[in-house]
């Protein structure tokens, strides 16, 4: 079974929570980062919703991951790609679906190796909760529970559309 | 069950094509050479940052083992393990004071001892880290970093990182391989590399006296003259004259070489008008190759050295990476 939830109604409901928490922090001048890959195909389009007119960075976590240990470094990985300072920078963190929070950990571990971030507003699309770590998400577009056999997947990048899916076996 | 014959090449790689060792370029193919440049490009990316480390060998112990003397390939394989977060000993021994076999295997299980997780080996002896890897203990990743007149694969995939990074493909590319190609370990891991991941041509040019009898069986053309064997060629190699390596007299004298075979500005006019000029280094000036060469715009020399880093880091990672996988696999099953 696939289900659909509505990309659009949740892209809405980030930019006008994202423009809510900028304005409430006095935030004029963000820097967004997306985490590939879903995280990247939002940060297109939300810069966009916000009138960004810097480009956005695209990060790729997996040489930050928690468990090299256990699965080892992930075979496709590719360059991450800031086009601006972090020093200072107040910078808006997106990703798709948001879970136990080690890609969010991994994620801040990396910006903070480029410079010192004046701050991170973090974002995501989905929030599944399940959390493994103090990690939360300012702004969410939608909260879900799945049952264990369930699992959501942002497709993309055109159209985005997101996926509810059943995993085999159930 | 049988053994199979492939067994001794395939030491390097896991049950499902992974990474474990890094021996040689033999047996490897171009999927992996391209996952190893590709890694590398995000590890070029990581050495642009304030901060240029990464956590992936954290807590993990790399043992630098030189049994041959280097400084640019030793210091190299030091700062990407250190990028790499891992814990660096650094071992020049001295080839004298150790004798193969016994003496090779004591030394290791005292440095195994100590809970490494990687040696990086250079050893005068070819094939001595096939030897090493067949007999280490299982999750301790074998590095090659030089063997005898065998292999050097690492710095075969920084030549192929540098030169995917100035023509951005190896398809249709000739590439000429200039001088001493006997003592190479460089040159033979570039020629198998090159073929691997499909250049056009490759041309190694050189005095017959220092070429290896078997070279076409690499898969080369051989030219005895610089100039024909420049002609159109889009990279040129230049190799050091290991003349410590040299026994008798393969070479009437450095000037008769160098006006034969070594490259100034009038030579590199035979090649395209853009081709890049590559040295593992070090380089002797005025031997293989003229200063205004080696300094001038189609030199990329020195991109040769910061790749150097990168490509280590990959290879580094993605052996402990297979390590890991192995053990994982060996824990289910």
């Amino acid at each position: 079974m696939t289900a659909l939830l509505n990309i659009d109604q949740l892209l809405d409901d980030l930019e006008a929570g994202l423009k809510d928490l900028l304005s409430a922090r006095g935030i004029d001048n963000p820097a967004m980062i997306g985490i590939r890959t879903g995280g990247v195909w939002l940060a297109d389009n939300l810069s966009k919703r916000l009138g960004l007119q810097e480009p956005y960075g695209e990060l790729d976590i997996s040489f930050y991951r928690d468990d090299f240990s256990r699965i080892g470094l992930n075979p496709r990985v590719k360059p991450s790609h800031l086009p601006f300072e972090t020093e200072d920078r107040d910078i808006i963190l997106i990703d798709d679906v948001i879970m136990s929070g080690r890609t969010i950990r991994a994620a801040m571990n990396e910006i903070f190796d480029y410079g010192r971030p004046a701050s991170v507003t973090l974002a995501c699309l989905v929030d599944l909760g399940a959390r493994e770590l103090p990690i939360q998400p300012d702004v969410v577009g939608q909260r879900l529970e799945l049952a264990s056999h369930q699992r959501v997947k942002l497709r993309g990048p055109e159209p985005l559309r997101i996926e509810l899916r059943e995993q085999e076996g159930h | 069950m049988t053994v199979t014959e492939a067994a001794p090449r395939q030491i390097q790689l896991t049950e499902d094509g992974q990474l474990k060792h890094f021996l040689t370029l033999d047996g490897l193919g171009q999927p992996l050479l391209t996952e190893i440049l590709d890694t590398a490009e995000s590890f070029i990316e990581v050495g642009a940052r304030s901060i240029k480390k990464v956590p992936l060998l954290r807590g993990r112990t790399v043992v630098n083992l030189f049994f041959e003397s280097s400084t640019r390939t030793r210091s190299t394989f030091e700062l990407a393990a250190k990028r790499l977060s891992a814990d660096v000993l650094n071992l020049d021994i001295n080839t004298s004071a150790t004798s193969k076999g016994e003496s090779l295997s004591d030394t290791l299980l005292n440095l195994e001892a100590m809970a490494s997780d990687m040696f990086v080996i250079r050893h005068s002896q070819s094939g001595a880290q096939h030897f090493i890897a067949a007999a280490v203990t299982p999750g301790v990743a074998i590095i090659n970093a030089g063997d005898g007149r065998h292999a050097h694969p690492t710095q075969a995939m920084l030549d192929m990182l540098t030169i995917r990074q100035h023509k951005g493909r190896f398809e249709g590319l000739r590439v000429a391989i200039v001088g001493d190609v006997l003592h190479s370990r460089v040159a033979r891991s570039q020629i198998r590399a090159l073929n691997t991941l499909g250049a056009e041509e490759i041309r190694v040019i050189a005095p017959a006296t220092l070429l290896p009898k078997d070279v076409e069986a690499l898969g080369c053309k051989v030219f005895y003259n610089l100039q024909q064997g420049l002609r159109d060629v889009d990279v040129i190699i230049m190799l050091r004259l290991q003349r410590e390596r040299m026994e008798g007299a393969l070479l009437p004298s450095e000037k008769e070489f160098y006006k034969l075979y070594g490259l100034s500005v009038e030579k590199l006019a035979y090649a395209k008008p853009d081709a890049i000029v590559m040295h593992p280094g070090p380089i002797n000036r005025g031997v293989e190759i003229e200063s205004a060469v080696a300094d001038g715009p189609q030199s990329v020399i020195l991109n040769q050295v910061t790749n150097g880093i990168a490509v280590r880091m990959a290879v580094m990672s993605m052996a402990m990476s297979g390590q890991v996988a192995e053990r994982a696999a060996g824990g289910q099953s």
